[in-house]
C-alpha cells in the first residue's frame, strides 16, 4: 500500500536533485530553471499529497497557484535569458558573475 | 611714567609686528625707534633723581596676574635705584641699537618684523627689571629667551640660524628649569613671590633645613643655588655657555642688544636683586664667585683663538660676565651693578662697531682676512680704539693732586678685582687672581682684535664675500675711485647689486650643509692669519651711513665717560638705598689695597705689549706659537671641547632615546597596534568577506538556503 511516506520521500528526493541542481551545475543557466521547477513539484507533491491524506482541498488548490507562479516564472526566466544571451554572448553560469562585490 | 616707559615698546612691538607688510618698512622703523627713544627719554628722567638722591624706591601696581589660594601675584612695576640703573642700560643701548638697524638691515626684506622683535624683546627686558615678583620676572626671563629665539632665528633660512636659535633655547631651559624650581621653592618656604616681603624674611631662615631629594640640605642654600642656576643660563656661565657663541648667528645689532648689553646680564641683575637672599648662604655665595670666576677665566682663552670677530666679543661678553658674578660672590654687588652698566655701553660699541665692520667688508666676519681697515673706515677704527681702551681698562689714578681719568672698564674692573682681594677669602684670593690673569687675557684679544682687523696687509683676497662684491663691482663696470668718491651713491647700485641675490640674503653666503646637528660645526679653517692669500681685489671698504655711526659715537661718549662719572656714585652704599646688599668693610677695604691695586693696569699693559709683539712687530710669532703647543691651541680653538663634549653625552643619547621612542614606542607599538593595526583589520576582514560575495548565483542561492534551513531550525526547536 502506498502511503503518505512515500509521497513525502519522493517529494524529499526530488527537493534535494533540485537543490543539488542549483549548486552543482556550473554550465548552463537553463538547468537552473530546470532545477527550479524540480523544487517547486516536489512542493506541489507535498501539498497535493497532504490535502489527500488530510481530506483538504486547500491543499491541491495552493498546488494549482504553485503551478501558476512556476509557469510564469519560466518564462520570466527564459525571456531575461535571451535578453542576456544577447547581451554577453554566452549563458554559462561560470561566466556569470556581475554581481560580485 | 613708569607704565609708559614699559608698555610703550609693546605697543610699538605691535603696530610693527601686525602691520607689518601693510604699514611698510618705514612706518615701522620710525614708530619702534621713537617710541624707544621716548622710553629711554622716561628712562633718563627716572634715574637722575635717583643719582642725586632726590627719589626713592616705589611700586606701581598696573593689575591682578593670580590670585589662587596663598598664591598672589599682580602685575606691578617696581622702580628704585637697582631697576633705574637697568632702565637706563636698557632703554638707552636699545633705542640706540633700534637707530642703527636703519643701516645695518637696510638691505633687509623682512624689517617690520626685525624692529618688532626688537621692541618686544625690549619690552619683555623692561617687564623683567620692574618685576616685583619673581613670577613677573619669571615672565620677563621667558619672554627675553623667546625674543632672544626669534631674533637668534631671525634669517630663518640658513639652517645655521635656526640650530643656534634651538641651541640657545635648549640650552636655556634647563637653567630656567632651576630657576623655576628656586621660584617653587621660595614660594614653598616663604609663602610668597613677592621680592621685598622674601628678601625681608630670609635672613631668619638662616640655618634652617629643608627635605631635597631625600637629603637635608640648608635651605637658603639650596633656594639660593637653584635661583643661581637659572642665572648661569642666562648670563652664558660656565656649563651653560655653549648658546652663547652660536647666538652670533643673529644679525649684528641683535648681537649688540641681547647677547652683550642686556638680556645675558639678566642673571647678573637678578643675583644683585636678590642680593640680601645670597647673602645668607656662604655656600652659595662661594659657588657664584667660582663659577664666575671660572667662566671669566675659560672665555677669555678661548677668545684669543678666535678669527670670527663676533665670536672673539661673543667670548669677550662671557668673560665679562664671569667678572660681574664673582663680584657679586665675593659681595661687592655694587662693583657687579657698576660694570654690567659700563659694560653695556662699551660691548654695545664693540659689537657695533664690529657690525660696521663687517658691514663694510661685505659681510666677511673672519679677522683674517681683514686688515689694514684703519686707513679705509677710519671712524669705526676710532670709535671701536674707544671701545677697547674701555674694555680693557685703560686709565690712571690721580696722583700729586692731578685728577685721574680712565675708560668705562677701568672704573669698574679695578673695582671688581680689587674687591675680590679685599675680601679676604681663600675663593676671594682665588678669584682675584683669575681676575688679574683674565685682565692680561682681555687686553690681549682686544687688541689682537684691533690689529688683525685695522693694522697690517690687506688679506681681502682670500674672502669669499669680497670675492663676491669684487666680481659684481668689475660687471657692473663701476670705476673702483668712483666708489670711494661717491661712497653713498655706490652704496646705493651696491645694495641693488645685493638685492640682485636676494635668495641668499644679508649675512648669509656661506651656505652650510643642511641637516647638521646643533654642535657640529663643520671644520675649522686652521690657517692662520699669515698664510691666507693677501691683496684688496680692487674692494673698497666704505664708511657706513649716518644712522650707524651716530649711535656708535653716542655709545663712544658713553664708553669714556660712563665709569669716569658715575663711579663715586655706583660704588657706594647711599646711591642704592637698600635695593642691593652693601658691604661697607668690603667698600673700606677696597679702598685701601696698596700696590696690588695696580695688578690689573699692569696686566692691561702686558697683554697690550704681547699683542703688538704678536701682531704688528714679528708676524710669525702667532704661528710658531700654535706650531709649538698644538694640542693648548686646538684645545682653545675648539673651544675646550665642551660642544663636543655635549654632543656625545646629551645631544647623541637626546637623538639616540627619541629615535627608539619613535621607531619603536610609536611607530613600532602605538601606530602598530593602535590606528595602523585598526586599518589592517578592516582592509583583512573586507577581503575575507567579499569573497563571499562571489556574484555567482548558486552561492547566494546556497547561502539562501543555509539561512532559510537555520531559521526554520531555530524556529522548530524553539
Amino acid at each position: 500500500m502506498i502511503g503518505l511516506s512515500h509521497y513525502l520521500a519522493v517529494s524529499a528526493i526530488l527537493f534535494v536533485m533540485g537543490v543539488l541542481g542549483i549548486f552543482i551545475n556550473r554550465k548552463n543557466v537553463i538547468i537552473i530553471l530546470m532545477a527550479i521547477e524540480l523544487i517547486l513539484l516536489s512542493v506541489n507533491i507535498n501539498l497535493v499529497a497532504f490535502s489527500a491524506f488530510l481530506h483538504d482541498l486547500v491543499g491541491q488548490v495552493f498546488a494549482m497557484f504553485v503551478l501558476t507562479v512556476a509557469a510564469g516564472e519560466a518564462a520570466i526566466g527564459l525571456a531575461i535569458l535571451v535578453i542576456y544571451f544577447r547581451g554577453r554572448g554566452t549563458i554559462a553560469v561560470d561566466d556569470i558573475n556581475r554581481m560580485k562585490g | 611714567m613708569i607704565q609708559l616707559l614699559v608698555f610703550l615698546p609693546l605697543l610699538c612691538s605691535a603696530i610693527a609686528g601686525l602691520g607689518n607688510r601693510v604699514i611698510g618698512n618705514t612706518v615701522a622703523k620710525t614708530v619702534t625707534t621713537a617710541g624707544l627713544f621716548v622710553s629711554c627719554a622716561i628712562a633718563w628722567s627716572i634715574f637722575v633723581p635717583f643719582l642725586t638722591g632726590a627719589s626713592h624706591a616705589y611700586v606701581a601696581d598696573v593689575f591682578t596676574f593670580i590670585h589662587s589660594g596663598d598664591l598672589k601675584v599682580d602685575w606691578a612695576l617696581r622702580v628704585d635705584s637697582l631697576t633705574a640703573v637697568m632702565l637706563v642700560v636698557i632703554t638707552s643701548v636699545s633705542a640706540l641699537v633700534h637707530l642703527y638697524s636703519w643701516g645695518y638691515m637696510a638691505e633687509d626684506p623682512d624689517q617690520p618684523r626685525f624692529f618688532s622683535y626688537l621692541s618686544l624683546f625690549t619690552f619683555m627686558m623692561l617687564m623683567l627689571v620692574t618685576a616685583n615678583t619673581l613670577v613677573q620676572m619669571f615672565f620677563g626671563w621667558e619672554g627675553v629667551g623667546l625674543a632672544s629665539y626669534l631674533l637668534i632665528g631671525f634669517w630663518y633660512y640658513k639652517p645655521s640660524a635656526g640650530a643656534a636659535a634651538i641651541k640657545a633655547f635648549v640650552v636655556n631651559r634647563v637653567g630656567d628649569f632651576g630657576f623655576s624650581l628656586g621660584i617653587f621653592g621660595t614660594f614653598l618656604v616663604f609663602g610668597t613671590t613677592q621680592i621685598p616681603d622674601i628678601l625681608a624674611a630670609a635672613p631668619h631662615m638662616m640655618g634652617s633645613t629643608i627635605g631635597f631629594l631625600g637629603y637635608r640640605v640648608d635651605t637658603m642654600t639650596l633656594l639660593c643655588l637653584l635661583l643661581f642656576v637659572g642665572a648661569m643660563g642666562k648670563s652664558a656661565q660656565l656649563g651653560l655657555h655653549t648658546w652663547l657663541p652660536d647666538a652670533m648667528e643673529g644679525p649684528t645689532p641683535v648681537s649688540a642688544l641681547i647677547h652683550a648689553a642686556t638680556m645675558v646680564t639678566a642673571g647678573v641683575f637678578m643675583v644683585c636683586r636678590l642680593s640680601p637672599m645670597f647673602e645668607t648662604s656662604h655656600v652659595a655665595m662661594t659657588v657664584v664667585t667660582v663659577i664666575g670666576a671660572c667662566t671669566c677665566f675659560f672665555a677669555a682663552t678661548i677668545g684669543t683663538t678666535q678669527t670670527d670677530i663676533k665670536r672673539v666679543i661673543a667670548y669677550s661678553t662671557c668673560s665679562q660676565l664671569g667678572y660681574m658674578f664673582f663680584a657679586a660672590g665675593v659681595g661687592a654687588f655694587g662693583a657687579a651693578m657698576f660694570h654690567l652698566f659700563t659694560h653695556a655701553f662699551f660691548k654695545a660699541l664693540l659689537f657695533l662697531s664690529a657690525g660696521s665692520v663687517i658691514h663694510a667688508m661685505h659681510h666677511e666676519q673672519d679677522m683674517r682676512f681683514y686688515g689694514d681697515l684703519r686707513k679705509h673706515i677710519k671712524l669705526t677704527f676710532w670709535i671701536m680704539v674707544i671701545g677697547t681702551l674701555a674694555i680693557t681698562g685703560v686709565g690712571v689714578e690721580s696722583f700729586f693732586g692731578l685728577p685721574g681719568f680712565g675708560f668705562a672698564g677701568f672704573y669698574s674692573k679695578d673695582a671688581i678685582i680689587g674687591s675680590a682681594l679685599a675680601s679676604g677669602t681663600q675663593v676671594g684670593g682665588f678669584a682675584w687672581f683669575m681676575g688679574v690673569f683674565v685682565a692680561f687675557l682681555t687686553s690681549f684679544y682686544s687688541w689682537r682684535l684691533i690689529f688683525l682687523t685695522f693694522f697690517g696687509t690687506p688679506r681681502w683676497a682670500a674672502s669669499e664675500h669680497i670675492q663676491h662684491a669684487a666680481h659684481e663691482h668689475h660687471d657692473h663696470g663701476h670705476d673702483a675711485h668712483a666708489h670711494d668718491a661717491h661712497a653713498d651713491h655706490a652704496h646705493a647700485d651696491h645694495a641693488h647689486a645685493h638685492a640682485a641675490h636676494a635668495d641668499h640674503g644679508h649675512d648669509a653666503h656661506h651656505s652650510e650643509p643642511a641637516g647638521e646637528d646643533a654642535g657640529h660645526e663643520p671644520k675649522p679653517d686652521m690657517r692662520g692669519f699669515t698664510e691666507v692669500e693677501h691683496g684688496t681685489l680692487d674692494y673698497h671698504p666704505h664708511e657706513s651711513p649716518w644712522t650707524m655711526t651716530v649711535p656708535l659715537v653716542l655709545l663712544a661718549v658713553g664708553a669714556v665717560f660712563a665709569g669716569w662719572a658715575f663711579a663715586p656714585t655706583f660704588l657706594t652704599g647711599e646711591f642704592w638705598q637698600g635695593s642691593i646688599a652693601y658691604n661697607e668693610h668690603l667698600h673700606e677695604a677696597t679702598e685701601h689695597l696698596g700696590a696690588w691695586a695696580y695688578a690689573p693696569s699692569v696686566a692691561m699693559l702686558l697683554g697690550l705689549a704681547i699683542a703688538w709683539l704678536a701682531y704688528i712687530k714679528d708676524t710669525s710669532i702667532p704661528g710658531r706659537f700654535a706650531a709649538t703647543f698644538r694640542g693648548l691651541y686646538v684645545f682653545l680653538l675648539r673651544k675646550w671641547y665642551f660642544d663636543e663634549l655635549y654632543d656625545l653625552i646629551f645631544v647623541r643619547p637626546a637623538f639616540a632615546i627619541g629615535r627608539f621612542f619613535w621607531k619603536k614606542g610609536d611607530e613600532g607599538t602605538i601606530d602598530r597596534f593602535g590606528p595602523d593595526g585598526i586599518a589592517k583589520l578592516a582592509v583583512v576582514g573586507n577581503r575575507i568577506t567579499a569573497r563571499v560575495q562571489s556574484g555567482y548565483v548558486y552561492t547566494y542561492a546556497l547561502v539562501m538556503l543555509l539561512g532559510l534551513a537555520g531559521v526554520a531550525t531555530w524556529a522548530m526547536t524553539r
